[in-house]
């Protein structure tokens, strides 16, 4: 598809806190807030900025592993949980690993572009930290080829990224990369620190060049990445409206407080195969060509994104697949401060996946709900100053490792 | 060194104790490294035991949960250890069968009996040492070729040797609380104590990544030899204080000075409550005969204990009233010994702050200062401020400290510890001090 066949619009953003490690409130061993706490929140507060459930015509629901960090399926179920008005209407869930966020957006799309739906109410959530970090890789480990997992690291995913990064340093130089991740968790926590909602929101280390900078220690970690280049372990949800013309009348919001879908594209590859180049994200690369083609813009259109860091390295990597940099230079690009907050392209400016927090299922409308408030002036400190030149701003979600793949460019609603 | 040979049967006495609960699971780590990590042939059996089965059947939950934590930590090397076995996919997976593996090693018995088969004695009974050489002996004679580790704290270990006639197969082997956790290991040679022997220990410490510090075969070693002397000073000094102030006062302070001022992690007294009046009596008595002049008992500790005033703790872990009463770690109430009650801790700490008078005005605190990097640079402030100051708080706390300092220094050179170092080494690791005794502070 070339072009969108209709306006699709995204409105009413919101995002829980990401609960976990860094939080002050934040206690293992203390009851926390359940899945149906974050689903509520996030859905309710939505709908309260929409007009109510009524203007509801149906609702999609992303999540990776409920059925197992909290033994939880059948999650359709759970929209009408939030609000009574929206019992016996359309509910559906969608799983893609980490991009099930990203997935739950594709589907509410899908539903305008089918006319089944004006308004749609998408929820991505993730409830991880039921258990111990080294049992959550367990399940998180289901984002890859089960096959492999045996002679995966105890820590699968970092593991996987790990060897990304090696072969990364190999190519294109140890020092320089680990010094383009160093500032990629500096920017992240920096950006964190503006966001309220965010799980580093609360981090005060003076010297998060120097945590970056600790030794990498194989023994009790992997290979190439330390702690400081992972996304975090979370609890949260968000939610937003996707809608159409005619929704956006119906709930009674100005097109200037929406961001416009003006192309989205979608990838998956085999989950069976290992990576054709361990040093580019070549199904991200094929996503983001896809949406940016659709919406007729160039990376020099775009103002900002929203880029799925699970690791550090993926970050770079990312920048390089939506075309930023040549493969190697997503390294230079950063550290020449492009993706910093007041950089060329603003990157990830509530801190992204290492620095908000990654609730997996959550991510993908996590990142929708970001740059639909940097896009409408509603991002708070964390706002940045959109460029006229670059007036779009996009997002890439990514499930595994470059498995399942969500990438969708906006601009403001007119 | 191949551990192998000797850690193929070990057996483990006062398994179901405080101290003898950590060897055992430490005692289990090694033997997992053996049997799983370096996949030895070798069938390997580690005996814990007890005079009472149902504190071993309670032994066996606390191992299993100590398991349990050392796979979480150790969950890379684990999977390497278990590649093998197809069938184990999940970190989940290889946890489980590792706590498994390791407990199908664990035996109970309250029977002496078992030992006979074993090559490893480690012993981790009550301190007195006629038991322990009856025990040892009757071992001995149904198991020649025995190795015995004690875990006494105070008792010679020359003395064990000829009373039990184990003809040189024992050497002291003194972890400090809790044993899992601890990294400081005393090992105390006697005159007689195999080279073999002696070996093996260093290496299997070595193994279990302890901190070692050699001690003289001295009754109390290092780590008590000064820990007793040092409470024996803060009894005197509370005594005299007592005349004045009244006893309540008089121990609030003394522990007070002990903690803040010397910046120790918890207050003389309060480590006496911890470490229990009972326990700390026993101690005192079992190195007297070795110290025929000095008086290593006082008449106060024997009198709380008469009292059943013994602190130590219950089997979760918390504290039983003692010199204090606790509530989650705090001190509550002072007990004062004069009018054999206790009063609460609020009713006497503005009169207690007053007598003391002026402190440095620099306050630091044990907990932060620990860790931090200019930790020397912080307490040669604090404490040039202290010995500037005329109170009867700063003038207690500097002696206080001068006497903790000629204790360490006694230590040296009656050559119980090999060097001032070790003696520092021993109070910074077994008793978490901030700094060593032997320094240039007091």
């Amino acid at each position: 598809m070339k072009a969108l066949r209709k306006k699709v619009y995204m409105v009413a953003g919101y995002n829980t806190v990401s609960m976990g490690t860094g939080r002050k409130e934040f206690h293992p061993k203390k009851p926390r807030p359940d899945l149906e706490h974050y689903i509520k929140e996030a859905g309710q507060a939505t709908l309260k900025m929409i007009g109510g459930a009524e203007n509801v015509d149906e609702g999609v629901i992303g999540n990776f592993m409920a059925a197992r960090f909290n033994k939880q399926a059948n999650l359709p179920a759970f929209l009408p949980m939030i609000d009574e008005g929206l019992k016996y209407k359309p509910a559906i869930s969608v799983e893609g690993a980490c991009a099930s966020g990203g997935l739950a957006l594709a589907s509410g799309i899908k539903s305008i572009l089918a006319e089944t739906a004006d308004v749609v109410l998408a929820v991505g959530f993730e409830v991880q930290n039921t258990m111990k970090a080294m049992y959550g890789a367990d399940v998180l480990a289901g984002a890859g080829w089960m096959k492999t997992r045996k002679e995966g690291h105890a820590y699968f995913f970092p593991g996987v990224f790990s060897k990304r990064a090696g072969a990364y340093y190999e190519k294109f130089g140890k020092e320089k990369t680990r010094e383009a991740m160093a500032k990629w968790y500096c920017n992240a926590i920096e950006n964190a620190r503006l966001c309220e909602t965010a799980q580093e929101f609360h981090n005060q280390n003076k010297d998060l060049e120097g945590t970056a900078k600790m030794p990498l220690n194989p023994k009790k970690f992997v290979d190439h990445l330390n702690y400081s280049d992972c996304s975090k372990v979370s609890d949260g949800a968000s939610a937003i409206a996707i809608v159409s013309e005619e929704g956006l009348k119906k709930v009674g919001i100005d097109p200037k407080d929406a961001v416009e879908v003006v192309g989205i594209g979608q990838a998956a590859s085999d989950i069976t195969q290992e990576p054709e180049n361990m040093t580019c994200l070549t199904t991200m690369k094929a996503a983001a060509a896809k949406a940016m083609e659709m919406a007729g813009v160039t990376v020099d259109q775009i103002g900002t994104v929203e880029v799925h860091d699970c690791f550090s390295i993926a970050g770079i990597m990312g920048a390089e697949a939506i075309g930023f940099a040549e493969e190697g230079k997503g390294v230079d690009f950063v550290l020449e401060g492009h993706t910093s907050r007041c950089g060329k392209v603003p990157f990830n400016t509530t801190g992204g996946l290492i620095g908000w927090g990654h609730p997996t299922g959550a991510t993908g409308v996590h990142q929708a709900v970001t740059i639909w408030e940097q896009l409408t002036g509603k991002a708070g400190d964390a706002q940045i100053e959109m460029k006229e030149d670059r007036p779009y701003g996009m997002t890439v979600n990514m499930g595994g490792d470059d498995k399942s793949l969500v990438a969708i460019v906006y601009k403001r609603g007119e | 060194m191949d551990l192998v040979p000797k850690m193929k049967n070990v057996s483990v006495l006062g398994a179901a104790g405080k101290m003898g609960s950590g060897i055992l699971v430490l005692l289990s780590f090694e033997m997992a490294k053996l049997k799983i990590g370096k996949k030895s042939n070798e069938q390997f059996v580690l005996n814990a035991i007890d005079v009472s089965q149902p504190a071993l059947v309670n032994l066996l939950g606390y191992v299993r949960s100590q398991l349990l934590k050392h796979a979480e930590k150790n969950i890379v090397e684990l999977r390497e250890w278990y590649a093998d076995k197809e069938n184990l996919v999940d970190n989940e997976d290889v946890i489980n069968q590792f706590v498994e593996d390791v407990m199908a090693m664990i035996q109970t018995s309250t029977r002496i009996e078992t030992t006979y088969e074993s090559n490893l004695i480690f012993e981790a009974i009550k301190e007195d040492k006629d038991l322990k050489v009856k025990l040892f002996s009757q071992i001995k004679q149904n198991n020649p070729n025995a190795w015995f580790l004690t875990n006494t704290s105070s008792i010679p270990i020359g003395e064990i040797e000829k009373e039990a006639g184990l003809n040189g197969d024992i050497v002291g082997y003194h972890f400090y609380n809790p044993p899992v956790i601890q990294k400081l290991l005393e090992i105390i040679k006697c005159d007689n104590t195999g080279d073999e022997l002696n070996e093996f220990s260093i290496a299997l410490a070595k193994s279990m990544r302890k901190i070692i510090v050699p001690s003289k075969d001295v009754a109390g070693f290092i780590g008590n030899g000064h820990f007793m002397r040092d409470a024996l000073y803060a009894l005197n000094q509370a005594q005299k204080l007592a005349e004045t102030e009244g006893w309540a006062k008089a121990f609030f302070m003394i522990d007070t000075i002990s903690r803040d001022l010397l910046v120790r992690p918890m207050g003389i007294f309060q480590l006496i409550d911890y470490v229990g009046v009972d326990v700390t009596k026993f101690i005192l008595a079992s190195m007297q005969p070795s110290f025929p002049n000095e008086t290593l008992s006082h008449g106060v500790l024997n009198e709380l204990f008469d009292r059943e005033v013994k602190g130590g703790q219950y089997a979760d872990g918390s504290q039983k009233d003692g010199v204090f009463k606790y509530q989650k770690g705090r001190i509550t109430h002072v007990y004062d010994f004069g009018a054999g009650k206790y009063v609460s801790k609020e009713d006497i700490e503005m009169d207690c702050a007053a007598k003391m008078g002026e402190l440095p005005t620099l306050k630091i605190y044990w907990k932060t200062v620990v860790r931090d990097k200019n930790k020397a640079e912080y307490l040669e402030k604090f404490f040039k401020e202290l010995h500037q100051i005329d109170s009867v708080g700063a003038n207690l706390a500097v002696a206080y400290g001068q006497n903790s300092k000629a204790i360490g220094q006694m230590l040296v050179d009656t050559e119980v510890a090999a060097s001032a170092e070790d003696v520092n080494t021993v109070l910074e690791t077994g008793f978490f001090h901030a700094y060593g005794p032997i320094n240039d502070y007091f």
